[in-house]
């Protein structure tokens, strides 16, 4: 026990070794693929939610079964979307069942945003464009979706930081990421693998964190500043807030 | 990466059994014990300590900013990593579990209370204190009773989403349901044994969000009377 005993302790000296950051499996490989799940889970997301959230707000329909969808992935435990999915695609292990477990966890936010972001838009404005003898799909691309933007960067920060927090847990299905070094420590055992276990938890933590704050400032910066300065006078509630955890 | 799916393909495996169901109901019942346990502490526990925390926040509104801002960042700390930093210091009990949980649940309720208390009417609090009300007395007569609707959507919240959370507890080996999900999908992927755990775990937090939606109800007399 001549090296530090205590967990933070030993969590310094298993960051400090450049072995574990190099190694196959190693920090710099588990944070590789936990971003390329993540990414491609929320691209996914994406995919699938925009269109059809702008298309229902275009409509003024369906805000119905947008609570739906946000009320039942909330219930939805994380573990078993993940271990289920793998038996749905008979490929078994690997990177699509994990994507797309983390996919349906993205798609609440940004549907309900992408709801939203429609539904406020000033109803005078609709009328303004109306008058101008835009069309009904024209109104959705000119004037709908321009003023949607700051509710669409707020889904995407919302889902995005969510991916990246949930995308831990594909560690139980063995479909790496970061989550892997928390895992690996418990194999270990918390005696030895302490260190491993809160090092991978400080990444793990840092990276949402870091997502958060990053894409906190992509949402200020494509928000217009008077829809800045209104939204928070109105004080309009955000439906992502109440949606998920991970 | 291939797309074909499985669903009918294998008769040995099936989605759903009750032979599985009736054979091993003792380890079923058991795990959901224990979910619902953990679940029911954690969320006890989070109430009693966010109501005072929210009632500071009212009460003080400077303090409002910094509780709301500490309990959003320990939110964005994924679970995984969350129980990781815990695990170390209180082993792999369930303690450890339900701090992780209470930690979770805290902010959905604060942010919730906080809200409801603060939609009380200022003439309400105005006329309340005409009457003579003092602090305490205000806040147990006027402002918490109406502020049951943001503490009871707080609590379903916090709820529903701990019972998803628990199965996370796997990793410390006390995961409720989660325990059944996981050991389904080391066994070979046995689907009986997975599906029938997810089930129950929708299920569980189904019947736990009606049970609190009637225990609102039995506590605002008024809300359903207005109603009518």
């Amino acid at each position: 026990m001549t090296v530090a005993s205590n967990p933070i302790g030993q969590a310094v000296v298993w960051i400090n070794d450049p072995l574990n950051w190099t190694n196959p499996g190693g920090m710099l490989d588990r944070l590789g693929e936990h971003l390329t799940i993540s990414a491609l889970a929320v691209a996914l997301g994406c995919l699938v939610a925009w269109p059809l959230g702008l298309w229902l707000g275009h409509l003024g329909r369906g805000g119905g079964l947008v609570v739906l969808v946000s009320n039942a992935t909330l219930a939805i435990p994380t573990l078993a979307l993940l271990t289920i999915l793998p038996v749905v695609f008979a490929s078994g292990f690997g990177r699509t069942p994990v994507v797309v477990a983390l996919a349906v966890f993205a798609v609440p936010p940004l549907l309900a945003n992408a709801y939203t972001g429609v539904r406020q838009v000033d109803p005078e404005a609709l009328d303004a464009a109306r008058g101008m003898g835009l069309s009904g799909g024209q109104l959705l691309r000119r004037v709908e979706l321009p003023l949607a933007v700051p509710y669409l960067a707020a889904g995407f920060r919302t889902a995005a930081v969510q991916v990246i927090a949930t995308a831990a847990l594909a560690s139980f299905v063995n479909g790496g990421g970061l989550g892997q070094i928390i895992r690996t420590g418990f194999g270990i055992g918390i005696a030895a693998g302490g260190g491993q276990i809160v090092a991978g938890g400080v990444l793990v933590a840092g990276l949402a964190l870091l997502a958060e704050v990053v894409l906190g400032g992509v949402e200020r910066l494509v928000t217009p500043r008077p829809l800045r300065r209104g939204r928070q006078r109105a004080g309009r509630p955000r439906p992502a807030d109440a949606t998920g955890s991970a | 990466m291939s797309f074909r799916l499985s669903y009918r393909a294998d008769p040995g495996n099936p989605w759903f059994s009750w032979q599985y169901v009736r054979d091993n109901s003792d380890t079923i019942l058991a795990a959901v014990r224990e979910h619902a346990s953990l679940t029911g502490r954690a969320v006890l526990i989070a109430v009693l300590i966010a109501l005072p925390l929210s009632v500071l926040a009212y009460w003080f509104r400077p303090l409002a900013g910094p509780i709301l801002a500490v309990s959003g960042v320990v939110y964005t700390i994924p679970s995984l990593a969350l129980f990781a930093f815990i695990a170390p210091y209180l082993g792999t009990g369930t303690t450890t579990v339900l701090v992780g949980l209470v930690l979770y649940a805290l902010l959905l309720i604060v942010r919730n209370v906080v809200a409801g208390l603060n939609q009380v009417p200022p003439e309400v609090g105005e006329a309340a204190e005409g009457m003579g009300y003092g602090r305490w007395g205000r806040l147990f007569r006027i402002d918490l009773p109406l502020a049951v609707p943001g503490i009871v959507t707080g609590v379903r919240l916090a709820t529903v989403s701990t019972v998803a959370l628990v199965t996370v507890g796997v990793l410390v080996g006390h995961g409720g349901l989660g325990q059944l999900i996981f050991a389904g999908f080391q066994n070979n992927l046995y689907k009986a044994e997975i599906m029938t755990a997810a089930l129950l775990c929708v299920a569980l937090a189904v019947v736990l969000d009606l049970l609190l939606v009637l225990v609102a109800r039995l506590v605002t007399p008024w809300s359903t009377r207005r109603a009518r």
